[in-house]
């Protein structure tokens, strides 16, 4: 069975003869999954990111979205209409002076006629819940209602696949739930989600992780089967969730709770089973 | 201080002036300030004026925000006015100061250009009043499109103004942001002689460009990871359509050449 993306052996080095920024890098995404991609900085998570949707070129090996190759020149457009991105700063990725406009610059950039225009731009921003701001000025935004005006903006291009370059790393806590719910949401509705992160909480909520450190990826499996060997994370220098390392201590004070705990709704789940068997 | 910036002097109202083609109001500025250097009489100003209190009368504009644009001009006007006053030479003389001759063609002189300048200025202000700075661009982009033949970049021209527009709020904030570290480790912007002042900016001009240089980079991957290849092969959510109104403002001005020409031919003063 073939993924949506596929990614083989894949190399890619920033300086020829330079340090592999993505050394021998292997992995399939499914349709519909929701996975992550967890490294701290340096970790090769946001190169691996752009070899994803051709903004860079592997230096061999090669990457597949839908079937197509990332090397293949005549493809490249639909490859970036299929495989969305949205990148960290919140301000250095809209190009428009107002919200519409800005979610508009795609659809323009793939030739999309201009009477299906308004109705596209309308259902992407309803879809982030900011169609109230359609008018606005984006600077004039919060850093969670820019980042989901730049989600709206890939939304209107239908992508198949968003892939998100640690897209909360700049915001307040507050901002990064509003983008992560969202994007919940969308997986929900159908779209492929890489969600690249070093935050383990958010990981945590992913279906699928891999593990990247010094350009390889280390580590691949549900968040339960990763964060059960807290030791492996600890030699990796990430953390284990905050809920887990409590449901940890617990165990170890004799107290049964699960050891699947990862968020603090589990954590909520597993002292009511608890207080009720008392 | 960085915070109330207004881009532009775009002041918005529901009129029929604001709701013209950016094209149109280019190129009939342009037709405009011919009219009034083509203009040789006094009494063909009086035409003028007439044109462009009209247009004033229709954009809905405050006066007091027309008459602030011409507040800038007053001492290039007052200069202006002096200078034609007594170095025009002529012969019909009116005042004999001793140092200096004021003479009919003088004044005459004077009066035409001071009026010149007023009206030249009333007429684009009128243009950057009621036309967003992005709709300018727009309008801009598709009047030069035709020069795309001999390779004049026209699209990348307008995209430029764009983002230029766009990240102005962005740097400025930045530029604040930084002031306030800067300020915060004892660095002083208010005091200090010119020289001082001028040497203060160093610490902030150089991280907000080497964050300027981030930020174009950052740009323009996202603008390549939403398919922005040129302006070949792309479509707009705004598409510029001549209205019944676009045609009526072109017959008025062409009207308005048309009569300061024959008027020109028949009247002398």
């Amino acid at each position: 069975m073939s993924g949506i993306i596929e990614v083989q052996n894949v190399r890619y080095a920033y300086e020829e003869g330079g340090a592999l920024a993505v050394n021998d890098v292997s992995f399939t995404v499914e349709e519909g999954e929701f996975t992550a991609i967890l490294g701290r900085n340096g970790s090769g998570k946001s190169t691996l990111a752009k070899l994803l949707n051709g903004l860079y070129q592997p230096d061999s090996g090669t990457v597949l979205v839908r079937g197509m190759s990332t090397a293949d020149e005549t493809h490249i457009w639909d490859i970036r209409q299929t495989a969305g991105m949205v990148f960290q700063n919140p301000d250095n990725q809209l190009v428009a002076t107002m919200v519409r406009e800005d979610v508009a610059f795609g659809l323009e950039n793939t030739g999309v006629a201009t009477e299906e225009m308004p109705g596209r731009i309308e259902s992407a921003l309803r879809a982030v819940g900011m169609e109230a701001f359609m008018d606005r000025a984006p600077h004039l935004l919060s850093g969670g209602q820019k980042q989901r005006v730049a989600i709206a903006g890939i939304l209107a291009m239908r992508p198949r696949i968003i892939i998100f370059d640690e897209a909360t790393a700049m915001l307040d806590p507050a901002g990064r739930r509003e983008v992560f719910d969202t994007v919940e949401r969308l997986n929900r509705e159908g779209i492929t989600i890489l969600w690249i992160t070093h935050f383990m909480e958010e990981a945590a909520r992913c279906r699928r992780i891999h593990v990247m450190d010094g350009g390889r990826i280390v580590l691949s499996g549900t968040p339960s089967e990763i964060f059960a060997d807290a030791e492996a994370l600890r030699d990796l220098r990430l953390d284990v969730p905050a809920m887990k390392q409590l449901a940890d201590r617990l165990q170890a004070q004799g107290i049964p709770v699960s050891g699947d705990v990862l968020q603090v709704e589990d954590m909520v789940r597993e002292v009511k089973r608890l207080a009720a068997a008392i | 201080m960085l915070k109330n910036i207004t881009l532009g002097q775009y002041y918005p109202a529901e009129s029929v002036v604001h709701r013209l083609d950016p094209r149109v109001k280019i190129v009939l500025l342009i037709a405009f300030v011919a009219a009034v250097f083509l203009v040789p009489n006094l009494s063909g100003f009086v035409l003028i004026a007439l044109y462009l209190a009209l247009a004033c009368k229709l954009s809905k504009l405050p006066v007091k925000l027309l008459i602030k644009s011409i507040k800038p001009l007053r001492f290039i006007l007052i200069f202006t006015f002096i200078l034609n006053l007594f170095f025009t030479g002529g012969t019909t003389e009116l005042l004999n100061l001793g140092f200096a001759v004021l003479t009919k063609e003088g004044l005459l002189n004077a009066i035409r250009y001071s009026l010149r300048l007023v009206f030249l200025v009333l007429g684009s202000s009128l243009l950057t009043l009621t036309t967003q700075p992005v709709t300018l661009t727009d309008g801009l982009e598709r009047l030069l499109s035709p020069l795309k033949v001999i390779h004049f970049p026209a699209h990348e021209m307008a995209m430029m103004m764009t983002i230029a527009l766009r990240f102005i709020p962005t740097l400025l904030e930045e530029a604040d942001k930084i002031m306030k570290a800067q300020s915060a480790r004892g660095s002083d912007f208010e005091t200090g002689r010119l020289l001082e002042r001028v040497k203060a900016m160093v610490p902030l001009l150089v991280p907000l460009f080497v964050s300027a240089f981030r930020r174009a980079g950052d740009l323009a991957m996202a603008m390549e990871a939403r398919c922005y290849h040129g302006g070949e092969g792309r479509t707009r959510l705004h598409v510029l359509k001549m209205q019944k109104n676009d045609w009526i403002a072109i017959g008025a001005t062409a009207v308005l050449i048309v009569l300061v020409i024959v008027e020109g031919r028949i009247f002398s003063v």
